[in-house]
């Protein structure tokens, strides 16, 4: 990586617990978060998420490792010295405070004069659209302008990252896409880091510049959403973003040999063969090269439609192709289908 | 749910043993209060209205010295204990849980049950002995007694306002740059002051409205309202003793109201 790293992690353990019965929430976890990144932690509840933002923000201290801010050890540093800030899943906001000093509370605390603690609140309520409420008691506001007040009190002292702790997690879905975008628009306007926990993978597809997948405390697989998704590294990092067949398969020298005997070039090593839905490829039986396989089922979603399929030898897979308008392509349960691969849509992982 | 779940409410009787137990609580106040208006000299036998009682009571230089005496001890023990209260709660709260944290709770929590008349007995040497090596005998004896058994009292509202309290607001202010000191000026003690100002009312009635302690405590003369209404009792009653506990009274219901607002839980 050429950029400037923000954030390093370098093999952090985080125990909670004494000796035998201690659990590792993190275990040897090593990241780099580049400068003006949008970074995403991604994994299911209970992977350590959490655990790591409050080691980056200082609530906690890790049992071993170093976490290094713009190349400063701030391992023993005490939250209120590091240059992050924190947005809350709870939001967190002071209730006795109003809107315009909830935001400028960060402010005032370093002690910077009252002029530059208006303007900056000012040029915040501006920034998430609240310049109306200014003067509101949090508890008066909705969920996602709550939301909005907690993003311009992080921002406003202007760290050098800022930690999101699923932040969307409690607005309504339709909320939700617009603090997305709103997100990426603050983020891309500010130049700030930000590392973003989320459990949802659309969500961190969409909004990430890279993506960390994580489970039971240690990462799995880091890069961009299209590496992530196109070339995972492990059957976990599969199976955890976007649907995908694995099939059983033994190497051979022209390729992977299927179960049923067929023989499929792939990329990678390993013993299982992934195939995404969307890259499979239905055509009618006994006609060119493909996979006989028989129609044991279609779900309609909409825009396209699930067809489940079975093997000659009763494996099954899955594959997603577009709705037929009139007059297309339907299936029908029981209708032998050939089923092909787009080029380079298979792919060989480790168990 | 399709059955009625058990109300105590329904049970025979229930009417009758609620009104008998309220005629019992509010009778006795309701008269106290009726012949504080007596215009004649008796507790007993109505005469007509007045507020002569009131009157005397006002011009009476023994009350007015122990109404002066109840207060300034009130308000100092109160302010002591509070001090405490606080301090203590923020102690017991605010950490990780330590071993002998049950054992402070009940040191805390002592004088609401060790009976009251052992802890008279006990401050009475205590303080005998300190009288005689230092011969000091003012009023700061009493202050420290009642501060000692009004902390208790204290500790409740502002612990229990301390616990319901979001832990996430102190983590947020920390990473808003706030120093442990500006974190506890400008988030926990404001978000703590409702529960403080509870505290301190709940102690300042119970100091006004000691006889016990004060009884073995005080030298001489150096009677609070309620002593000095006991030592009347010996000799005559006089309405005016009941104009000075309807003030009492007053002064009370005030305090207390103001308490169960500020105690009330919001939203
Ligand atoms: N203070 C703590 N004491 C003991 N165990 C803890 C503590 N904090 C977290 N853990 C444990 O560490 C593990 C990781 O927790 P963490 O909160 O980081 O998960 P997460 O990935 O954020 O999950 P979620 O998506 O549910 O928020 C969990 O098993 C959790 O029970
Ligand atoms: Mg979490």
């Amino acid at each position: 990586m050429t950029q400037k790293v923000a954030i390093t992690a370098q093999n952090i353990i985080k125990a909670f617990g004494q000796g035998a019965t201690a659990l590792r929430a993190l275990d040897d976890v090593s990241v780099d978060i580049a400068t003006g990144e949008f970074f995403t932690l991604l994994g299911p509840s209970g992977c350590g998420k959490t655990t790591l933002l409050r080691l980056i923000a200082g609530f906690e201290m890790p049992t071993a490792g170093k976490i290094l801010i713009d190349g400063a050890d701030v391992t023993e540093m005490p939250p209120n010295r590091r240059p992050v800030n924190t947005v809350f899943q709870s939001y967190a906001l002071f209730p006795h405070l109003t809107v315009a000093e909830n935001i400028g509370f960060g402010l005032k605390m370093q002690g910077r004069p009252q002029a530059e603690v208006k303007a900056t609140t000012a040029e915040m309520l501006a920034l998430v659209k609240l310049d109306a409420m200014a003067d509101r008691k949090t508890s008066q506001l909705s969920g996602g302008q709550q939301q909005r007040v907690a993003l311009a009190r992080a921002l406003a002292p202007r760290p050098k990252v800022l930690l999101l702790d699923e932040p969307l997690s409690a607005l309504d879905l339709k909320l939700r896409k617009e603090m997305q975008v709103e997100l990426k628009r603050l983020q891309l306007e500010t130049g700030i880091t930000f590392v973003f926990v989320t459990h949802d993978q659309e969500e961190a597809l969409t909004m990430s510049d890279r993506i960390a997948v994580m489970s039971a405390g240690k990462v799995q697989q880091v890069g961009a959403p299209r590496d992530i998704y196109t070339r995972p590294v492990n059957r976990f990092v599969a199976s955890f973003i976007g649907e995908t067949n694995f099939l059983p398969v033994t190497a051979t020298q022209q390729g992977a040999r299927l179960s049923t005997g067929d023989v499929i070039a792939a990329e990678g090593q390993g013993t299982v063969l992934i195939v995404r839905p969307e890259q499979l490829r239905l055509g009618p039986a006994g006609v060119g090269a493909g996979l006989a396989a028989t129609v044991t089922g279609v779900v309609y979603f909409g825009t396209d439609i699930h067809v489940n399929l079975a093997l000659s030898d009763g494996t099954s897979l899955t594959a997603r192709v577009p709705s037929p308008v009139d007059g297309g392509a339907d299936f029908t349960t029981g209708q032998p289908v050939a089923v092909t691969f787009q080029p380079g849509a298979a792919r060989l992982i480790r168990e | 749910m399709a059955e009625r779940s058990f109300e105590v409410s329904r049970l025979p009787g229930f009417a009758t043993v609620a009104i008998v137990v309220f005629v019992l609580l509010y009778l006795p106040i309701l008269t106290l209060v009726v012949f504080s208006f007596n215009s004649g000299p008796s507790v007993a036998v109505w005469e007509g209205w007045s507020l002569h009682w009131y009157a005397d009571a006002w011009n009476n230089e023994a009350v007015k010295g122990a109404t002066a005496r109840s207060l300034i001890i009130a308000t100092c023990a109160s302010a002591l204990a509070t001090t405490v209260a606080t301090m203590a709660a923020l102690g017991t709260t605010r950490r990780a849980a330590f071993g002998g944290q049950t054992f402070i709770y009940v040191v805390i929590n002592q004088p609401l049950m060790v009976p009251e008349i052992v802890t008279a007995v006990a401050l009475l040497i205590l303080f005998g002995v300190v009288k005689q090596a230092t011969g000091y005998q003012g009023l700061a004896y009493l202050i420290l007694a009642h501060a000692a058994f009004c902390t208790p009292f204290a500790y409740l509202p502002i612990r229990a306002r301390l616990e319901g309290m979001d832990l996430s607001l102190e983590t947020a202010a920390a990473d808003l740059y706030a120093n442990p000191w500006q974190t506890f000026r400008h988030v926990t003690l404001p978000l703590l002051a409702p529960g403080i100002a509870a505290g301190a009312m709940l102690a300042f009635v119970i100091s006004l409205d000691d006889v016990v302690i004060t009884e073995f405590v005080k030298s001489a003369g150096q009677d609070t309202l309620p002593t000095y209404m006991l030592g009347q009792m010996r000799r005559a009653i006089t309405p005016e003793v009941n104009a000075i506990s309807t003030a009492l009274l007053g002064l009370t219901v005030v305090l207390l109201t103001l308490f169960f607002i500020l105690t009330r839980k919001k939203n």
